[in-house]
């Protein structure tokens, strides 16, 4: 194949690129410090802003061109991470995932921090009781064999299909935060963690998947999920949050009856 | 590769020169679920997973009961009009209809007890509220259902 050449530079431009393809956008920022002020508030900001560009470009225009108070996470800005979950015009998104003519760029486009846990600063929130109830699951793999294997756990492609789903998470937060039992009082272990264990207990490789069962049959475990479904609309890698939920339940269920 | 060239601690050539060992111990990893002393300790147990088959199972059975009992009461033979003291104590001479509304008594006042308990659960957020509240609901619950069966029970139709 032939390399490809800018062999139109000198032809007309596209239609639709004739002018400047650059719109004004506003963002509408959730800003907290608690250094200044014990309230948090919103702030606009205008952009001048292709809106081809990702949500994630305009945090980056304001915090580089405007404004470098502003705070916000990012590492690796591909949607593969999982740091910039936030709520963008009131729905859990990746900023990295979501572009801005994608969101209605006429309007005020805000942005908050995930719900349900503590704002450090802005967009930062504290991740620590996401992670815990992460923890509290075990996610790694669990053997009863005491001897190190010898060769590669190997596992039939049925096997594996069963499990796939869980296994795309990210671990953003963006189900956690927009599920409103996790609202109330944090103590539900949430669908991220449910998801995680989900990925081990149906894992045919892996011996404690009762183990798993048993911390998710928690007062705060699978039996407050209600649900609603907020977990699968959030979730940027369209895993099926929801149906991993009940089938953790059922496999609670199954397993006495 | 003869395995002669691998040292005792399983460690192979290829890798480096083990750094810990039994005078050099490796540090000790924490326990992945370690939590702090503010968080409430583990509630485990089968509590919750009954409460939530029952609100499936009561349920199917209520949609029979209750539609049912609202066909005879309301629909069916001339309608509401016909509810007077003569036609409950018709009904409840025989023993079908006093099983029937007993179990629709005490299924109605579980399923709906326990579906405000979640609702106190997932919407009271103080500790002092959700008991005040539960506490109010288990009493109104079970008043109501001591009182409704002992009338089914103590039922008289011969009563002056």
């Amino acid at each position: 194949m032939a390399t490809p050449v800018l062999d139109k530079a000198d032809a007309a431009p596209e239609p639709g690129f004739a002018d400047s393809p650059y719109i004004t956008v506003t963002f509408r920022v959730r800003r907290f410090n608690p250094e200044v002020s014990a309230e948090a508030t919103w702030e606009d900001f205008q952009l001048e802003i292709d809106p081809k560009e990702r949500v994630l470009d305009g945090l980056h225009k304001i915090k580089w061109e405007l404004d470098g108070s502003l705070t916000f996470r990012r590492s690796c800005a591909h949607g593969i991470c999982g740091s910039d979950a936030m709520r963008i015009n009131g729905k859990n998104r990746l900023a990295c995932k979501t572009l801005i003519k994608d969101i209605n760029p006429a309007k005020p486009i805000t942005i908050e921090p995930i719900k349900g846990l503590t704002v450090l600063k802005d967009l930062v929130v504290d991740m620590e009781p996401f992670f815990q109830a992460y923890r509290d699951v075990m996610p790694f793999l669990i053997t009863n064999d005491t001897n190190e294997p010898t060769r590669e756990r190997l596992q039939s492609a049925e096997d594996r299909a069963r499990f796939d789903d869980t296994t795309k998470c990210i671990l953003c937060a963006a189900c956690t935060s927009s599920c409103p039992v996790f609202w109330n009082d944090g103590q539900y272990f949430g669908p991220a963690a449910i998801v995680n264990a989900h990925r081990f207990i149906f894992d045919s490789r892996d011996e404690a998947g009762e183990q798993r069962l048993e911390i998710l049959n928690d007062r705060d475990g699978v039996w407050r999920c209600r649900t609603t479904f907020n977990c699968t609309d959030a979730c940027p890698r369209g895993i099926e949050v929801t149906k991993a939920i009940q089938e953790v339940k059922r496999a609670l269920i199954t397993r006495r009856f | 590769m003869s395995t002669t060239e691998s040292p005792a601690n399983g460690i192979g050539p290829v890798e480096s020169a083990p750094v810990y060992g039994v005078d050099n111990p490796a540090p000790l990893i924490e326990a992945p679920r370690r939590r702090t002393k503010k968080t409430p300790r583990s509630t485990r147990g089968n509590f919750e997973m009954a409460a939530w088959l029952f609100m499936r199972l009561s349920g199917v059975v209520l949609v029979v009961l209750v539609l049912g009992h609202l066909l005879i009461q309301l629909v069916l033979d001339g309608g509401v009009s016909k509810i007077g003291f003569a036609f409950v104590a018709g009904r409840w001479a025989s023993p079908f209809w006093q099983v029937w509304d007993l179990l629709m008594l005490w299924l109605a006042m579980l399923h709906g007890a326990n579906g405000l308990r979640t609702v106190i659960n997932d919407y009271a957020e103080r500790a002092t509220s959700r008991l005040w509240l539960k506490g109010l609901l288990y009493t109104a619950t079970v008043f109501t259902i001591l009182l409704g069966s002992l009338v089914i029970f103590t039922f008289d139709p011969n009563i002056r």
